[in-house]
C-alpha cells in the first residue's frame, strides 16, 4: 500500500448522476483511503474528446489509473463496499 | 431512378439495392441491417458509408463495437474503394469503441453520455451526414443492466435522428427475432435482413426489405453478392415485359439454317433454345452464332458449365471457328463455372452481372440443363425466367442450350419452351449402323420457317446443312442417303440408255419410212407421165385418124360424085 491510488472519475455535466458519483467518491476516499488517494474529475462535455482517449462509453465511469491495470466502476457508486472491493484496497 | 413523394432517400451506391427501394435508405433516420454472422452486414454498411463520403460530399462516421479500424480498412481494401485515402481527408471518420467487461464493474446508476460525446465529436469534426453503428448489440454483453442499455440505445436512435444523420445499424440475427436484443423494436423506418443460407452444400445470400415506411418496395428475397467488385444486390423479379421488340435479323453464323428462316435468321432479341442430345453438336451450334456476332462487329458471351475457355476455343478449331480471336479481341467473353460451384442464385446473379458489365448483343448458356442438379425445378425454371427477362429488357439474343436424354425430346426439364422465341430440336439419330446428325425448327415465332428436317455436317468450313432429301421410305441421312442417291444415279443412267436404243429404233424406222415413200412418190410421177404421154399419143391418133378419114372421102369425092 505505498503507491497511492490515482482515480479519475468522468462525468457530464451537472447531472443527479454525475454530483451524486462525486459526493460518493469523495465521502469513501476519504472514510477508507484518507490520504492515500488522488482525484481527477473531468468533465467530458467540457471535454468530449478524453472520452475516446479513455475510451470511455458511460457516465460517470471512475478509472483507477494506478496501481495498474487500469479498472473501470461505472455507475454513481452508491455501494461504498464494492467500490472499495473493486478498488481492491486493503487486497494488494 | 424515381422517388418517392414524401420521403429523401439516401443512396448507398450499393447496385440494385437503390433501384429495389426507390432511390436508397431513408435519409436522416436510422435503418436496421439485421442477418446472421458473415452475412455482409459491415460491408454493406461500408458500402453505404463509403459511396456516401466519395460520391455524394456526405462523410461518414464508422461506429465500430468489434473490429478495429485498421482491420475495417484492410478488410474493404481488396475491393478498391480508397478508404484509406478517404479517411485521409477526413471524409470518412472511425470511433472505435471497445468495451472490455473484465475491467469493467457496474455500481449504481449510469447512462451512455458519454458515447454520445464522442459520437456528437466525431460527427462535428467531419461534418458527417452518415452514420454506421457496427455492431452496438455488442454493448449487451459488456454491460449487465439491460434496462439502463435499452433505454439509451433508443435515445440514440432518436438522438441520430434529431441531428438528421442517415445511420445503419447493424445487428446480429437472434433466434425467432430478427436481432438477438430486439433492435427493431427501435427502429421503425427501415429494416433490411440478410441472409446466408447453405442448401444442397451451396450457399447463397438473399437480401429481404422487412420494413420500409413511407415507400413501396419488394418484398421478396433478392440475391445478392460479395466478390471483388463489393456488394450488389440483383432486383431482378422486378422486371416485366414490357421490353422493346427488334424487326431487325440475326445471323445464325450458318447460312443454310438462315435459309430456312425467311428473312435471314432470328429476331434480335429473341431467346432460343438449342436442344438435344449429347453429341448432337449444340455447343458447336452456339459457337456458331457467337462467331456470326462477332464477325458483324458485336459482342457476345458464352457462360459455360461444362467447358473451359481453351477447351471451346481448341474444339471449335476443328469446325473452323476461331474464337480464339475473338477473345484476343475482347469481342468475347466466356465464362466458365461448375454448376455445383454456386448456388442457382448466386449463378444468377454471377450470370446478370457479367452480362451488365460487358453489354453483349449475345448470350450463349451452355447448357441451361446443368442447372438441374443444382435446385430443384421451380427454382431453375424461375432462374431462368429471370435470366430471359433480363435479356429481352436489354435486347439481348439469348441462346441456351438443353441436353436433353430422349431422342427428340420436346420438352424442357424447366419447363421453358413457352418462354423461348425459338427452339431448334437436334437430333443425333443411329440408322443402319451409324449415327447422323439432324436439325429442325421446331418454333420460330414471328418468323416463316421451313418444316423439314435437314441433315447437318460439320467440316472445317464450318456446319452446313444438307439439301432435304427424301427417299421412297422417308428422309435419309448419312450412308443411306448417299447410297439411295447413288442407286438413283444408277437407275437414271439405265434409263437413258433404254431411251437412247429406242430413240436410234425410232430414227431408224422414221428414215426407212422416208426412204419407202420416196419410192412410191418416183412411182407415182413415172405413172402420171406414162399417163401423160398416153393421154398425148390418143389426141395425136384421133387427129391423124380424122385426117386420113378425110383425105379418103376427098379421094372418093373426086372419082365419082355421090
Amino acid at each position: 500500500m505505498d503507491e497511492p491510488l490515482k482515480l479519475t472519475l468522468f462525468v457530464a455535466g451537472q447531472t443527479p448522476k454525475s454530483l451524486a458519483a462525486i459526493r460518493n467518491l469523495k465521502t469513501i476516499c476519504e472514510t477508507h483511503l484518507a490520504g492515500k488517494y488522488l482525484i481527477e474529475v473531468i468533465d467530458l462535455k467540457e471535454h468530449p474528446r478524453l472520452a475516446r482517449e479513455h475510451n470511455i462509453v458511460a457516465i460517470p465511469t471512475l478509472v483507477r489509473q494506478l496501481p495498474v491495470p487500469i479498472r473501470k466502476i461505472i455507475g454513481d457508486l452508491s455501494d461504498s463496499e464494492k467500490v472499495l472491493i473493486h478498488l481492491k484496497v486493503g487486497s494488494e | 431512378m424515381t422517388r418517392a413523394a414524401g420521403i429523401d432517400k439516401s443512396p448507398t451506391g450499393i447496385e440494385g439495392f437503390d433501384e429495389l427501394t426507390l432511390g436508397g435508405l431513408p435519409a436522416g433516420r436510422p435503418t436496421l441491417v439485421c442477418g446472421t454472422a458473415g452475412c455482409g452486414k459491415t460491408l454493406f454498411a461500408s458500402t453505404f458509408l463509403i459511396h456516401g463520403a466519395r460520391d455524394h460530399d456526405e462523410p461518414g462516421l464508422f461506429v465500430t463495437f468489434e473490429e478495429r479500424p485498421s482491420d475495417l480498412v484492410a478488410n474493404v481494401a481488396s475491393l478498391g474503394f480508397g478508404l484509406d485515402d478517404l479517411v485521409a481527408r477526413q471524409r470518412i471518420a472511425f470511433e472505435y469503441v471497445q468495451v472490455d467487461p473484465s475491467e469493467l464493474a457496474e455500481i449504481g446508476e449510469y447512462d451512455l453520455e458519454a458515447l454520445f460525446l464522442r459520437l456528437g465529436a466525431a460527427i462535428d469534426e467531419i461534418g458527417a451526414k452518415r452514420v454506421v453503428l457496427d455492431t452496438i448489440e455488442s454493448l449487451f454483453s459488456a454491460f449487465s443492466n439491460p434496462a439502463i442499455l435499452r433505454a439509451e440505445i433508443r435515445r440514440l436512435f432518436d438522438w441520430l435522428k434529431d441531428r438528421g444523420m442517415t445511420t445503419v445499424i447493424t445487428g446480429e440475427r437472434g433466434d425467432g427475432a430478427l436481432t438477438r436484443q430486439g433492435l427493431e423494436e427501435y427502429v421503425s423506418d427501415c429494416v433490411i435482413l440478410l441472409d446466408h443460407r447453405v442448401q444442397n452444400q451451396v450457399s447463397t445470400r438473399r437480401l429481404r426489405i422487412v420494413k420500409y415506411r413511407g415507400t413501396s418496395h419488394g418484398t421478396n428475397e433478392y440475391p445478392f453478392l460479395i466478390d471483388e467488385d463489393g456488394f450488389s444486390v440483383l432486383p431482378v423479379s422486378a422486371l416485366g415485359l414490357d421490353h422493346v421488340v427488334h424487326e431487325e435479323r440475326i445471323s445464325t453464323g450458318v447460312p443454310d439454317l438462315d435459309a430456312m428462316l425467311s428473312g435471314g435468321g432470328f429476331h434480335r432479341g429473341s431467346s432460343i433454345l438449342v436442344s438435344g442430345v449429347a453429341g448432337s453438336g449444340k455447343s458447336s451450334l452456339g459457337a456458331s452464332f457467337v462467331n456470326a456476332t462477332c464477325a458483324a462487329g458485336e459482342r457476345a458471351m458464352y457462360f459455360s458449365f461444362e467447358e473451359s475457355a481453351s477447351q471451346m476455343v481448341r474444339n471449335m478449331r476443328s469446325i473452323g471457328i476461331d474464337l480464339g480471336r475473338w477473345i484476343d479481341t475482347g469481342a468475347l467473353r466466356h465464362v466458365s463455372n461448375r454448376p455445383t460451384f454456386y448456388s442457382l442464385e448466386m449463378h444468377l446473379a454471377v450470370i446478370l452481372r457479367e452480362i451488365a458489365t460487358f453489354r453483349p448483343s449475345l448470350v450463349v448458356i451452355d447448357p441451361i440443363s446443368a442447372f438441374g442438379t443444382s435446385g430443384d425445378l421451380t427454382e431453375v425454371q424461375a432462374m431462368l425466367l429471370r435470366v430471359v427477362d433480363f435479356l429481352k429488357a436489354n435486347g439481348i439474343t439469348g441462346l441456351f442450350t438443353h441436353l436433353s436424354h430422349v431422342q427428340g425430346q420436346i420438352a424442357t426439364d424447366g419447363g421453358l419452351s413457352s418462354l423461348m422465341d425459338g427452339w431448334i430440336l437436334l437430333l443425333n439419330r443411329e440408322a443402319n449402323g451409324e449415327f447422323n446428325r439432324e436439325l429442325y425448327l421446331l418454333k420460330a415465332r414471328g418468323i416463316r420457317h421451313s418444316n423439314q428436317v435437314r441433315e447437318f455436317v460439320f467440316d472445317e468450313s464450318g456446319i452446313h446443312l444438307l439439301p432435304p432429301f427424301l427417299g421412297e421410305a422417308g428422309a435419309l441421312t448419312g450412308s443411306a442417303r448417299r447410297a439411295e442417291e447413288a442407286r438413283l444415279r444408277r437407275e437414271a443412267a439405265r434409263h437413258r440408255a433404254v431411251a437412247e436404243t429406242m430413240r436410234q429404233d425410232l430414227l431408224q424406222k422414221q428414215a426407212q419410212a422416208r426412204a419407202q415413200l420416196d419410192l412410191l412418190q418416183a412411182e407415182l410421177a413415172g405413172a402420171a407421165a406414162a399417163l401423160e404421154r398416153l393421154d398425148a399419143d390418143e389426141s395425136l391418133n384421133r387427129q391423124q385418124a380424122d385426117e386420113d378419114l378425110r383425105i379418103m372421102r376427098e379421094s372418093r369425092a373426086g372419082q365419082g360424085a355421090d
